[in-house]
């Protein structure tokens, strides 16, 4: 753990600091950009209670309907909530999105409901595939459906209210022994989309896998990440937003936010504190103080984008 | 072919009806040597030693999905909980392989 950079000494993180930032309870991240920096406003309770202005964003993750084992008997049930928890915020975001194992076995009928619950947000969704998604036998069901208009196995970027999102595929051709991958045709049409970009637009890049290596021990990071993000070091404000991990966990390091969101049908355990990453079993009670959804507010010239996640209770 | 007499036949049929448990009390005891079983994202043996000829089967016994991949030379499906894969080895050397899913978890198993 000592060399990981999510509690790089240099920049005073200390790993206590990290472990501080992984809060437990939630449902789902609310971000806000503020002059240009995305921050998060915290959980979706006190989100709703800031008020947010500006243009504000949903990220949902990890939502594997279809799970069905102890930890989680009814993910198709916590997804539910967790659209509903959306529906109920005050001021309605601009879209949402998803970064990915939106199904546990890339099932026909997993992304059937999938699409039936999430679509009564109302909102559009951006997706981009977790590792669950792409395992149909002929990996073909996530790129009809959600794949229209993207590159590779699903990449793609577009614009919404002055901010640059990017949705990165970190999810195949994985290499034995190794970590989640972009690989280098993604890598260049990253290069070419970000190329000519006026630095002081703000910059969202969007993957299942945490583009920084938060435990490699357990798969958590992605091989060549680090060639993702020297593309966007000239930018002012860039944030990444993950999934994959099933719990908050958040890091700045110099102009670049990062945040992983929790799920929306299991928690998984924080690094090393379990023999492996696999779902965590937790009390019926507490179960849904761990799941949730974030919310992001943009607001333009004030502050960073405010990410507020929120559980599902709690 | 000799023929069995009544005293011979009676030995052998108690000796075949004690099998199963002879067999089952083995199981127990030793673990199959050409079984993988998946516990905690770890491929258990990590190495095994098999002979040509014999068929190796992983098990994957955690709640999330695994595959057992080594390249070009076999592939599984998705297996969900309790899902199973088989491999019969037929020419000798090294097979490493790894979960495509999840490529931190890798295994080999050396044929001889």
């Amino acid at each position: 753990m000592s060399n990981h950079d999510h509690h790089d000494e240099g920049n005073g993180v200390s790993r206590r600091k990290v472990l501080e930032c992984m809060t437990w309870a939630g449902t789902g991240v609310l971000w806000t950009v503020t002059g240009g920096v995305p921050h998060s406003l915290g959980l979706i309770g006190s989100a709703a209670a800031a008020e947010p202005t500006g243009m504000t964003f949903m990220q949902i993750s990890d939502s594997h309907v279809g799970f069905d084992k102890p930890a989680n008997p009814n993910a198709i049930g916590t997804l539910e909530e967790a659209i509903n928890k959306i529906n109920a915020m005050p001021k309605k975001p601009s879209f949402m999105v998803h970064t990915g194992d939106i199904t546990h076995l890339s099932k026909a009928a997993e992304f059937d409901n999938a699409d039936r619950i999430i679509s009564q947000s109302k909102l559009d969704v951006h997706y981009v595939p977790g590792e669950h998604d792409l395992i149909d036998e002929e990996i073909k069901l996530y790129k009809e459906r959600y794949g229209k208009g993207t590159k590779g196995a699903g990449y793609y970027s577009f614009d919404a209210g002055g901010v640059h999102f990017v949705g990165l595929v970190n999810v195949v051709d994985l290499k034995a022994g190794g970590l989640g991958n972009l690989g280098n045709e993604q890598l260049e049409w990253l290069e070419n989309d970000l190329k000519g970009r006026s630095k002081s637009t703000p910059v969202v890049l969007f993957a299942h896998i945490p583009l920084w290596t938060v435990y490699p021990q357990w798969g958590w990071g992605t091989e060549d990440g680090a060639r993702a993000l020297e593309y966007v070091k000239g930018f002012g404000s860039v944030t990444v937003l993950n999934g994959h991990i099933h719990q908050v966990m958040q890091k700045v390091e110099g102009n670049v936010t990062f945040h992983t969101a929790r799920s929306t049908a299991f928690p998984q355990p924080a690094p090393g504190t379990a023999p492996s990453p696999g779902p965590m079993k937790v009390e019926d009670a507490k179960l849904r103080g761990l799941l949730g959804v974030a919310s992001i507010n943009f607001k333009q010239n004030s502050q960073p984008l405010a990410i507020i996640d929120t559980p599902l209770q709690g | 072919m000799t023929s069995i007499n009544r005293r011979d036949f009676g030995i052998a049929a108690v000796a075949a009806m004690l099998l199963p448990v002879v067999a089952a009390r083995a199981a127990e005891e030793a673990p199959d040597p050409l079984a993988v079983h998946i516990d905690n994202f770890v491929f258990q043996p990590a190495q095994l030693m098999v002979k040509v000829g014999q068929t190796v089967t992983w098990t994957n016994r955690d709640d999330i999905p695994h595959t057992v991949v080594c390249a070009g030379k076999f592939r599984s499906k998705t297996m969900d909980t309790d899902g199973t894969f088989a491999f019969t080895f037929t020419a000798a050397g090294e097979y490493k392989y790894f979960c495509s899913l999840h490529p931190h978890m890798t295994g080999i198993v050396k044929v001889e």
